[in-house]
């Protein structure tokens, strides 16, 4: 297989890869990394590519692996503190400002979310994945992925109710 | 009409029962100017989805081609580099030619007498080669002392 040939088969996740990384890593760097990492692997790996009936669903589970052993790893434990200097700017006024603010927040309410939940969040609601996908691709079953989807589409609708009445009241 | 539509897609939603497709309308809803004001909580979520989908990944993918090496190249300039070799090493054999007969015949038979007398030179030293069978001659007589030592031990 040729470059030309690999990067027409992963150009169109690459993005993907890259998204479901940050949403787990947090930080932007530590992402671009990972997927750097994911799609070496690939390349590198690239004669058994043909066997893989999905690339895809396959390189969306590396990544998962291997978010999920950076996350591990000691290293990764000081990113934690790094990352979390979000700026809470809800005293501004304009309309704008507000809905900008409020979509930090959506993030800040995803990040708190449990791993699992934050994943399939991402897949489903970001990458808009069908359910066998994402099921395929975490390695469990449909009726888990729902379970786990309704939990975190619950959860951020009551901490963003909570946090729209604050700014309200 | 439409608000009630909403509201139920959202109750699916949180259960985790929509389709992709009912999904993209409450997407298709959120995104616009202005929602029903108790949905407002809402509109942060569905935006955060639709832009986050805009993100990409911009560093490039450093795709190192394995190098393996051949080893069929070593053979391959090897052979070049003896074709090179015996190409430049062709030196002039011509050394001329004696046109008289008689210088020639006087030149040959020159060279050939040097070629005679060092060749006697050389047989008469294969003359020591003699002593050489002399001496292994004798060495049969350790034969001898082998067999009376054998006869010495079995006893």
């Amino acid at each position: 297989m040729t470059q030309g040939e690999f990067l027409n088969i992963v150009m169109p996740f690459k993005d993907k890869v890259f998204r479901l990384a940050k949403r787990l890593l947090v930080s932007t760097e530590e992402a671009e990394d990972a997927t750097q990492e994911v799609l070496l692997k690939l390349w590198n790996n690239k004669k058994k590519m043909q066997e893989y009936k999905n690339v895809e669903a396959f390189s969306m589970t590396m990544t998962k692996n291997f978010c999920f052993d950076k996350l591990k790893s000691k290293q990764a434990q000081n990113l934690k503190i790094v990352h979390s200097n979000y700026e809470d700017g809800n005293t501004s006024l304009q309309k704008q400002v507000e809905l900008n603010d409020s979509v930090d927040w959506v993030s800040k309410i995803i990040e708190e979310l449990p791993e699992q939940q934050k994943m399939i969040i991402q897949l489903r609601d970001i990458e808009e994945y069908d359910f066998d996908e994402i099921a395929k691709m975490l390695e469990m079953n449909n009726t888990a992925v729902r379970v786990n989807l309704s939990r975190a589409r619950k959860t951020i609708r009551e901490k963003l109710t909570k946090t729209h009445n604050y700014g309200v009241k | 009409m439409v608000l009630n539509n909403i509201e139920n897609l959202l109750e699916k939603y949180e259960n985790g029962e929509t389709t992709l497709k009912e999904e993209q309308q409450l997407k298709h809803y959120f995104s616009q100017e202005t929602v029903a004001p108790h949905l407002e909580m809402y509109k942060p979520m569905f935006t955060y989805f639709l832009g986050n989908q805009q993100e990409q990944f911009t560093k490039d993918i450093p795709l190192k081609t394995k190098r393996t090496f051949n080893y069929k190249w070593i053979a391959v300039a090897a052979v070049a580099v003896l074709m090179l070799g015996f190409y430049f090493n062709q030196q002039p054999n011509d050394v001329g030619t004696i046109e008289d007969p008689q210088l020639a015949f006087n030149e040959v038979s020159k060279a050939l007498e040097m070629i005679s007398t060092h060749f006697n030179k050389g047989t008469s030293t294969v003359g020591y080669l003699n002593e050489v069978n002399k001496g292994t001659a004798t060495l049969g007589y350790l034969n001898e002392i082998e067999n009376t030592t054998n006869i010495i031990f079995k006893n």
